[in-house]
């Protein structure tokens, strides 16, 4: 009995010692990203690395939030990450409906499709049909590329969600002389609202990442963060505090909203093998 | 009167009407665009305008181009270790999960922020990480009297490195899938195995690792899809580089379309690279059919 007692402790204490090593590479990635951006240049620069700053400092962060850019490359991030996740949802909860009532799972191929086709494939024939249309300065191409990443998103979750949910209730709205519009909106949707909170966190991170897209279709006035932050890696003084802080400033949010809604991420990631970038 | 079979199929036909925006959606800026490329990859098109009519003279380029075939072993060679990594270590790191220890929920959270993070912000500090000089990693592999490494700087370790990165951002989609596969197991085979004296590593060899291999299909599909179109590391680290060491399907695609506008040439690939994914995704499927049979 105490041999078996102590076999299990051991199990456990191999399992914590594989957790910490699997956990390593992150913790010291993150930590070194939030080092490199509290540090002056002089820490940076040495070597052996300075690991935790003598003196922390805001001054890089304070750097890049004073860029005059800054503001609008946020600006452009948000309009284009809000507005695209907003008309995914508006096109992707009812569609995510259809497809689970009527059972048609064509159409959840054709979802799968748009997984496995390369962004880059519908890029080039839309780069040609923006610039056709004189789109190309303004914000529209990007939040109409976006939704080829959110709308199968939103699709895809939400089929699988609103096949989980019991038909007995919408049945009962339908007999009682519902509409079926009726009873998507007042039965189905509220039923499904856990479904569409994973649906927006998955579809807005995705959005919100995008690099792709944005290098292809954006202007220096209407880039998103990711390409800002790609610019500034590229064409301005390497200095790597104010890089770092950037970094850090633009996946914030998503590191946020990961913290904070760890579990409904966890049930759709696992759901779907949907993923954020 | 209607016959039952009817009035249902009338029904299916109504809820066809939610999907209708989604599927104008779907028409405008998938299937058209592909339509699109496909008629493209016939033309030569220059940025002056103009549009002549070529054939498969891209095709024909694209078959004899060397540099091509090079980024197609290139990417298949990134990919295998981006998917053969996580799926070892995705599996791992679900049986770890699967067991319970003190803060599970915070480990796990911490463990998918890889994942979630922009890929961006994430090339960046990977970039300066691998400052043959200033980077911290060659300063942690001498300290431990390892040599130090030339990372993303040398041809020859540059996709290794880029693939380490891959494996580090999707070893926790793969445990993600695992884990929920996990989760879904039923208790009875386990009792039984210990009933007759079986130890974990048979239990694992004999219970866990067949039933768990649908879901294990499933990730390596995923993640030989992805690994393939992998694009944002690459670009932002390399950008191909050094030389064309690190040119993969996708980058050399982006680099004929949009850095040389060869957009007619650069339809051409897309369509064959696609070709390439599709037929890789079909084969590991048919591996499945087959693994399930057995």
């Amino acid at each position: 009995m105490n041999r078996h007692r102590l076999r299990k402790l051991a199990g456990q204490a191999g399992v914590i010692f594989a957790v910490l090593v699997l956990l390593s590479p992150t913790v010291f990635f993150f930590f070194w990203m939030a080092s490199l951006s509290l540090k002056n240049e002089v820490d940076n620069m040495a070597f052996p690395p300075v690991f935790i700053p003598h003196l922390p400092t805001l001054a890089n962060y304070a750097k890049v939030l004073a860029e005059n850019e800054f503001g609008r490359d946020t600006l452009n991030s948000i309009i284009v990450t809000f507005s695209a996740t907003a008309l995914a949802l508006a096109i992707g909860v009812p569609a995510g409906y259809g497809v689970a009532k009527a059972k048609a799972t064509g159409s959840a191929t054709l979802i799968l499709l748009a997984r496995v086709t390369p962004a880059l494939s519908f890029l080039i024939p839309l780069y040609l049909i923006f610039q056709k249309l004189g789109l190309l300065g303004t914000l529209v191409p990007l939040v109409v590329t976006h939704l080829v990443l959110t709308v199968p998103i939103v699709v895809w979750i939400m089929i699988g969600f609103f096949e989980g949910l019991p038909p007995d209730l919408e049945e009962a709205a339908l007999v009682d002389g519902a509409t079926i519009w009726q009873a998507f909106l007042r039965v189905a949707m509220p039923l499904a609202r856990p479904g569409i909170t994973v649906a927006t966190i998955l579809a807005f991170i995705g959005s919100w990442n995008n690099f792709v897209f944005g290098i292809v279709l954006a202007g220096r006035t209407t880039r998103t963060l990711p390409v800002a932050v790609y610019n500034s890696m590229t064409f301005e003084q390497v200095s790597w505090g104010p890089l770092a802080a950037s970094a850090l400033v633009v996946t914030a949010p998503v590191l946020i909203l990961t913290l904070v809604m760890q579990k409904q991420i966890v049930a759709g990631l696992t759901a779907g093998g949907v993923k954020g970038g | 009167m209607l016959p039952p079979a009817r009035a249902g199929g009338g029904y299916a036909r109504r809820y066809g009407l939610f999907s209708v925006p989604a599927a104008v959606v779907v028409l405008a800026v998938i299937v058209l665009p592909w339509a699109f490329t496909l008629a493209m990859s016939l033309a030569d098109w220059s940025p002056t305008g103009g549009t002549s009519w070529v054939g498969l003279a891209n095709y024909r380029h694209l078959f004899t181009d060397p540099e091509f075939g090079w980024a197609v072993l290139r990417t298949f060679y990134f990919t295998a270790i981006g998917v053969i990594a996580p799926l070892v270590l995705g599996l791992i790191a679900a049986l770890c999960f699967n067991q319970r220890f003190p803060l599970r929920g915070a480990a796990r959270t911490v463990f998918i922020l890889p994942m979630m993070a922009t890929p961006v912000a994430i090339a960046l500090v990977w970039s300066m990480m691998f400052h043959p000089q200033l980077g911290v990693l060659n300063y942690l592999l001498t300290s431990i009297g390892l040599p130090p490494a030339a990372w993303t700087y040398s041809e020859t370790t540059v996709i290794p490195t880029l693939a380490m990165i891959e494996t580090w951002q999707w070893t926790p989609l793969v445990m993600l899938i695992l884990l929920g596969g996990l989760a879904a197991l039923p208790g009875d085979p386990y009792e039984a195995a210990r009933i007759d004296g079986a130890n974990a590593w048979n239990c694992f060899r004999h219970i866990t690792l067949p039933l768990l291999w649908p879901h294990i299909v499933v990730a390596a599909v995923l993640r030989t899809i992805d690994a393939l179109k992998s694009f944002d590391i690459i670009y932002v680290i390399t950008q191909g580089g050094p030389g064309t060491a690190s040119e993969t399907m996708n980058i050399y695609l982006y680099q004929q379309a949009f850095a040389y506008y060869h957009l007619g040439f650069a339809s051409a690939v897309t369509l064959v690279f696609f070709v390439v994914i599709v037929a890789v995704t079909l084969v590991m499927l048919g591996l499945r059919q087959r693994s399930l049979a057995l």
